[in-house]
């Protein structure tokens, strides 16, 4: 007998496939549609030309091709409230979010999974390219071009022994040929990009829309005044683009932006060396691959999605917070952004940065 | 794919087709000919449609004649509510006001509150008390206070989701007092109560074949002769001008077979489905004690098929999920195409809080039913209303 499973479906192709994977391993499995937008409304009537709409019927028709029942499950609220709201408040502070990583943690992995267990289901399935080993622990897809573990690390083990996760092992080109075999129709949906509560892409435009303007200043290292900005918020650590800085570096090379003083709202830019990080904190860690290192222990970290890895040494401070010295500079390191040790393909921990030196 | 049985506690979305009237239907569908058409094989087909007219108006006390054959229920209530205002409109400028309830189907809810948006209509909502019934003294009321303006009053014969019975025959009289015509959706009753057009007084009157034993697609509004709607689909002027559309003989003559069918045995099932009904109200009380009967008592005021609970702590959907693990299907209200659960509007209009309205669930009896469904519930709904308060409540 298998397990009872809740296969979290999107209305693309990754999830469809894991459900239908799901239910070949054996399992009794139940579909289920987030919905997650900020505007309801649009699900209940029949808005055309509405992603999300559309992506609820792509679910619900996998959903029957696979054989499942279905349903939808409003968490609007639990998503603005644990993702949205907290995405503007981290840029508000200077910090730059991963919304993708805070939503499996907190509405996947915890507001969803935690109704799904008390509704009698064993595990939340979904198509996240990641493994779970047998010890319990999180690695890394086969596909690495496709891994998901960086925004999967936050979870815990607890979190982690509810999940499963069907495509882990298998490149995507061949998950959409699977697909197309099993005749669901999203096999060649496009992948999804963008934050999914940003439609149009235009991330400065919306936290324009919530935080309103709030001009500062943009200065050098020696805190020379180069020019205004709009809001703070619109800048990222390492951003290069769109800095709107009139005179050009006396050194002629180009400048980014190395530093977000919120309070201030000061943007300071500089040259690519003034972005090199060798130490980084990170508070609020988790541990699935490994105990918690109290004496410094070597390994491997990643900064952020789909970013390079950098050796280091890894340790606990006296203040529980996580104190990671890097072998050879890292740059643009934002704080906000997770940092996830890995030993090779393992997931060892994860915490979120909070300042880099 | 699961093999558990269905127990199939949904009638009120919709009923198993009659096995006469699949025969009826297949029958119908082997053979040619449009209704409309002058040579034989048109004959053949209108005769069959001006058989099934004259079944249906003998069912349901009207004239051949005020038959008018729609897609169904929905594409009735557009035509009654849009096209008597239309109509009346035209007829004198001040004539703007609809009359209705806050608890009708969207068919009309819907309709009417686009005529508001958009063709300068005012909606007057007639209050409900909290077992959703109307009182004919508050029609008489809010007609009085302005009669000039009232274009139609529409009020449902029988409340899908809670089952109120409205008094309908007092509420017609009414109307007719101060000259507006009535509509009313009979689509709930028409399986499960005597529905007389004549008798009840109603100008219009919506019924559809799906609901009563019939297929899906075909339905009529009943219309008084005197009565004149504008037309929503126009076209070829078939069904006096005022319902264009080529007619679907096959449905159309199931729907007829179905309706004679159910109403041949109606007293005597309504008396088995509200035995069944109330056994089933027992069970579920005596398994989940803090459940609320939403709605009338049982009796004269509630259709016979009826039961409509809120379960305190609980949310709808996530009953319904867990019942429909089991192989027992119902409802949180009505069906609803997009699937994210709203509260009833039914409930919020009877009184109930947010929560209340959110957590119900709607169990409805049709000729299919047994014994054995009921007791197949009952025998479930106590750990199921458990789960559900432990889904609720982390």
């Amino acid at each position: 007998m298998g397990l009872r499973v809740l296969a979290a479906m999107s209305g693309g192709v990754d999830s469809a496939t894991a459900a239908a994977r799901a239910v070949d391993a054996g399992h009794e499995v139940t579909g289920v549609h987030l919905a997650l937008s900020q505007n309801p409304q649009s699900y209940r009537t029949g808005a055309r030309g509405c992603c999300t709409l559309e992506d609820a019927r792509d679910a619900r028709r996998a959903a029957d091709v696979i054989g499942i029942p279905f349903y939808v499950w409003d968490m609007a609220d639990r998503f603005k409230q644990d993702v949205v709201d907290d995405f503007v408040a981290e840029y508000a502070a200077g910090r730059t979010p991963n919304p993708c990583l805070r939503c499996n943690e907190k509405i996947k992995f915890a507001a969803v999974l935690d109704r799904a267990l008390a509704l009698g289901f064993d595990a939340v399935c979904t198509g996240h390219y990641a493994r779970i080993d047998d010890n319990g622990a999180l690695n890394r897809a086969a596909d690495t071009s496709k891994d998901q573990s960086y925004v999967l690390a936050v979870l815990t083990s607890d979190q982690i022994a509810h999940a499963m996760f069907p495509l882990g092992d298998t490149p995507k080109a061949k998950i959409r040929a699977e697909a197309r075999q099993r005749g669901l129709l999203v096999a060649d949906k496009p992948d999804s990009h963008d934050i999914c509560f940003i439609a149009d892409g235009d991330t400065r435009g919306f936290l324009a829309r919530r935080l309103g303007e709030a001009p500062g200043q943009i200065v050098d290292q020696d805190g020379t005044v180069l020019g205004e900005h709009d809001g703070a918020y619109g800048f990222t650590i390492g951003q290069r683009k769109g800095l709107r800085v009139d005179r050009p570096a006396q050194d002629g090379r180009p400048r980014y932006v190395l530093g977000i003083e919120p309070v201030t709202r000061t943007v300071t830019v500089g040259s690519a060396s003034g972005l090199e990080v060798l130490e980084i904190t990170a508070s609020r860690p988790v541990w699935t691959g490994c105990v918690p290192p109290v004496e410094p222990m070597e390994c491997e970290v990643q900064l952020r999605a789909h970013g390079e890895v950098y050796p280091c040494s890894a340790q606990l401070d006296e203040c529980g917070d996580l104190l990671i010295r890097l072998r050879e500079p890292a740059r643009a390191v934002a704080t906000g952004q997770a940092a996830v040790l890995y030993d090779g393909d393992t997931v060892l921990g994860s915490a979120t940065i909070s300042a880099t030196r | 794919m699961s093999t558990t049985p269905v127990i199939y506690l949904d009638h009120a979305a919709t009923t198993p087709m009659v096995p006469e009237a699949i025969a009826a239907m297949t029958e119908e569908l082997a053979r040619l000919g449009n209704p409309s058409s002058l040579h034989n094989a048109g004959r053949r087909a209108r005769r069959v449609v001006e058989e099934a007219r004259e079944q249906i108006a003998e069912v349901f006390g009207a004239r051949a004649s005020e038959v008018i054959f729609t897609s169904g229920g929905t594409e009735a209530d557009n035509l009654a509510v849009k096209g008597l205002f239309w109509a009346r409109r035209t007829a004198d400028a001040r004539r703007r006001r609809i009359l209705t309830t806050a608890i009708e189907h969207h068919a009309v809810l819907d309709s009417v509150r686009w005529l508001s948006d958009t063709e300068g209509a005012s909606a007057d909502w007639l209050g409900v008390d909290a077992v959703g019934a109307t009182r004919p003294e508050v029609l008489r009321a809010a007609l009085e206070s302005d009669p000039d303006s009232a274009a139609v009053v529409s009020v449902m014969w029988a409340n899908n989701e809670v089952g109120t019975v409205q008094p309908v025959a007092a509420l017609a009289e009414v109307a007719h007092e101060f000259g507006v015509p009535f509509h009313t959706d009979a689509v709930q009753a028409a399986a499960q109560l005597p529905v007389d057009f004549a008798a009840s007084g109603a100008d219009a009157l919506t019924i559809t074949g799906h609901k009563l034993g019939g297929p899906v697609g075909a339905g009529a509004l009943i219309l008084g002769r005197g009565l004149s709607p504008v037309p929503v689909l126009h076209g070829g002027g078939q069904e006096r001008d005022i319902r264009s559309g080529t007619l679907d003989a096959p449905a159309i003559r199931a729907f007829a077979v179905a309706a004679v069918i159910s109403a041949r045995g109606r007293a005597e099932e309504a008396r088995r489905l509200a035995a069944l009904r109330d056994d089933l109200v027992r069970q579920v009380l005596a398994a989940v004690p803090d459940a609320v009967l939403n709605g009338p008592p049982s009796g004269p005021g509630r259709l016979p098929g009826n039961a409509h609970f809120s379960f305190p702590g609980c949310e709808g959907d996530a009953l319904l999920l867990l019942l429909d693990a089991r192989g027992i299907a119902c409802s949180t209200g009505s069906a609803c195409t997009a699937g994210v659960a709203e509260p009833s509007h039914v409930l919020l209009a009877i009184g109930a809080d947010d929560a209340r309205a959110r957590g119900s669930l709607r169990f409805s009896l049709g000729h299919s039913t047994t014994q054995s469904d009921v007791d197949a519930l009952g025998a479930v709904i106590g750990e199921t209303v458990t789960r559900a308060r432990r889904a609720a409540a982390g």
